[in-house]
């Protein structure tokens, strides 16, 4: 019924037939010069990482806690700002009932305003992520 | 209710387009990586437009304007946290969560923790999420077809049902993705157009009948009969004299009645109030009375205080617990994609939720009489009818209308196949027969479970559902791929107790609403109490369990965390399921 039945070695080639036709007709080869997906890499350094010596665990250790304290910093930095707004409306009326042009201010802090901010967070951490990334991968080529 | 042709005309349209796209693209779908992931080959731009179809569900489509017409600015929080919530998947989870190559949420943790003990549990919880989601958005597309067509509730339900069974069987994910990215569209526009026109029909001097910072309740413009579905507690902040035809406060009345303030009215079921014209409005007994509490924040004291941080914490954590957005960043190339298509989701979920404010700040002024039947979730639906007459009103209203049903199928499709994936390989083998077998049983449940139970505030139950989100995966993906020293006890532990906590609560809860409404605000929203149990769970058993830690952490490590271009990502789904085929030719049959 579905192709993937015939498992992950696809159904037996037909080699019987195929040195026959193979004679008059030159099979069609493809040949990957470059696949984007799977880019060549120092292998050395790779099998290094895979096999975990204390050079590559060290290096993976590293990356993995610059990644974390960044996000640590940048959910801080959003819990701090969201979090402290539900107390400070509640202490300070006077804040709640604050309007700008004629619009109640928490209704544009908290129905227009977060969205650009969530926004330019995510972007910076994205910015920031692929960065240790890019250092990462120079570091282990180089 | 009232038979509007032109809204039933844009549910039809939006359901053609929906199997016309889905079947359209089940052709290209044949091997079981296609069903479960798309064959992670879904570029950022249109996996964000799908994930954002998918997540923008009833709850945010019509709930979000429908509390904000009952509870004032604090239900603003829904708008920041369901969209927050991205911005902590995208922190903690979302390049890891694919690179670990998984393809379901139980896959995940059997691929961090190798243990088939805790692989059962997570299948548990993922099914309970996604039948607790789903029901809320069934209840909605019942309530939607009800107001625009004269039929039962579940109707609605089995329509919806109908479609997305229908879809998920011909292609899983593979056809569903580009179904819901269409359906964010559909929805943005749905909702942006009808806002424009309604702001501009505002603007220029639409008579309003109370200011909205007034002192004093909604006023009803005309004189307006209200027919009330379901029994409703509400009281008056003014004395009014209304007819009141039916059972209040278990007397039975057929004529007029005084509504003194002070005292808690419970008109029962089928009751029929009119209201004369410039009364103000009887309002829900637990939510803000005059339209000057509704204007400011926190303006229900303490307990109202750390209800909102409960809320904020169970939304911003939630997302990243929830299988059916999960699952979609397994379709992703690699993990860098992955990061990139959070951030287009950000933008896109900014910029929809911007429109509901609107909306439901209008429908305070123009549909108050929801306020007394209770069924504020259909705020959105009739505030085009009341500010625009006629021809133009109606249409508004059918693109209200299509754009809700959009929410409900692409939510919908999602969650089934977020279910039929999970069961079919952790229950059966993982064939494509047998996830056509589990799309079948997966929308069966929740479509029972939705005519049996009783309807609630759409977003309050999906706010739940994220709580028990919060509560289970989030602890165990964040410290799984942060922490190296989890084991699979403390992982199942802390789902336990997390998971364990948000159902007793919801229990107490249901309990709660049948004899009086009495539950303090842990129960209604527990998240705050359970998300730090679930954490501190999860920490203490895996360090008292570390002769239990994987033997291969380190390298399970490396490769969550090692940038896409090294090469470290091994998809699951191919090791288990056997590479996908490559494309056959498309000569507009189904290749099966």
């Amino acid at each position: 019924m579905s192709k993937h039945a015939d498992g992950p070695d696809g159904p037996p080639a037909d080699d019987a037939q195929r040195p026959a036709t193979a004679a008059r007709k030159p099979r069609r080869k493809r040949v990957v010069l470059n696949d984007s997906r799977n880019p060549v890499t120092v292998v050395r350094v790779i099998t290094e990482l895979e096999e975990q010596t204390s050079v590559g665990e060290a290096l993976v250790r590293n990356l993995v806690r610059a990644q974390l304290k960044m996000a640590l910093w940048l959910a801080l930095l959003t819990t701090v700002v969201f979090g402290s707004l539900p107390l400070a409306f509640y202490l300070s009326p006077r804040f709640g009932e604050s309007s700008v042009f004629g619009v109640r201010l928490p209704w544009l802090i908290l129905g227009v305003l977060p969205f650009p901010v969530l926004f330019a967070i995510g972007l910076l951490y994205n910015r920031l992520a692929e960065r240790h990334e890019k250092d990462f991968v120079n570091m282990v080529e180089s | 209710m009232e038979l509007n042709p032109s809204a039933i005309v844009g549910i039809g349209v939006i359901g053609a387009v929906t199997f016309y796209l889905g079947f359209h693209s089940s052709r290209l779908a044949n091997t079981t990586p296609d069903f479960l992931v798309a064959r992670r080959i879904v570029r950022s731009r249109r996996n964000a437009a799908a994930i954002s179809g998918e997540y923008l569900s009833a709850a945010s489509f019509l709930g979000i304007a429908g509390l904000i017409l009952k509870d004032g600015v604090d239900s603003l929080w829904y708008a920041v946290g369901f969209t927050a919530g991205y911005l902590a998947l995208l922190l903690f989870v979302a390049a890891p969560l694919r690179r670990s190559g998984a393809y379901t949420l139980p896959d995940f943790v059997a691929a961090r923790l190798g243990s088939v003990a805790l692989r059962r549990l997570a299948t548990v919880f993922v099914v309970v999420i996604s039948v607790l989601y789903l029901v809320p958005q069934l209840q909605g597309a019942g309530l939607t077809l009800s107001t625009v067509m004269p039929v039962p509730a579940w109707v609605g339900s089995a329509v919806v049902v109908l479609l997305v069974t229908v879809n998920a069987f011909g292609g899983g994910m593979r056809s569903i993705t580009i179904v819901q990215a269409f359906q964010y569209w559909v929805k943005l526009v749905a909702l942006a157009l009808p806002t424009f026109v309604l702001i501009v029909v505002f603007v220029g001097g639409h008579p309003v009948a109370a200011s909205l910072s007034a002192d004093s309740p909604p006023v009803f413009a005309h004189t307006t009969s209200v027919a009330i579905p379901a029994a409703v507690e509400v009281h008056e902040a003014a004395p009014v004299r209304v007819q009141a035809y039916g059972l209040v406060n278990g007397f039975q009345n057929n004529g007029p009645l005084l509504m003194n303030p002070g005292i808690p009215y419970k008109i029962g079921a089928h009751a029929t109030l009119v209201f004369p014209a410039g009364s103000p409005t009887p309002t829900p007994s637990d939510s803000p009375d005059t339209n000057a509490a509704w204007l400011r924040p926190q303006s229900g004291g303490v307990s109202a205080l750390f209800s909102t941080y409960s809320l904020i914490v169970a939304l911003f954590l939630g997302t990243m617990g929830l299988p059916h957005v999960l699952v979609r960043f397994y379709t992703n190339p690699n993990g860098r994609a992955a990061r990139r298509t959070t951030l287009h989701v950000l933008l896109l979920l900014g910029l929809f939720y911007l429109f509901p404010t609107m909306l439901g700040a209008l429908s305070r002024l123009y549909t108050p009489e929801l306020l007394v039947t209770g069924q504020t979730d259909a705020a959105i639906l009739l505030l085009p009818g009341k500010l625009v007459g006629g021809m133009p009103g109606e249409i508004l209203g059918a693109v209200i209308v299509a754009g809700a049903f959009a929410a409900f199928l692409s939510t919908s499709s999602g969650l089934l196949v977020s279910i039929a994936g999970v069961v079919s390989t952790e229950v059966f083998r993982g064939r494509v027969r047998d996830f056509r077998w589990a799309t079948v049983i997966a929308a069966l449940v929740p479509l029972t479970l939705a005519l049996l139970l009783p309807e609630a505030d759409i977003s309050l139950s999906v706010g739940l559902s994220f709580a028990l989100a919060a509560s289970t995966f989030c602890p165990v993906l964040v410290i799984g791929i942060w922490w190296r020293r989890l084991t699979w006890v403390g992982a199942a532990a802390g789902m336990v107790v997390g998971g364990g906590l948000v159902l007793t609560a919801l229990v107490l809860n249901i309990i709660s609403e049948y004899t009086g409404a009495w539950a303090p605000w842990p129960v209604v929203q527990p998240a705050l109490i359970t998300v730090p149990a679930a954490f501190a769970t999860v920490f203490l058993v895996s360090l008292c369990t570390q002769d239990r830690l994987p033997p291969d952490v380190s390298r399970i490590l490396l490769r969550l965390h090692a940038p896409d271009p090294l090469g470290f990502i091994k998809d699951r789904d191919v090791a288990r399921f056997g590479p996908a085929a490559p494309p056959s030719p498309v000569d507009g049959r189904h290749h099966r």
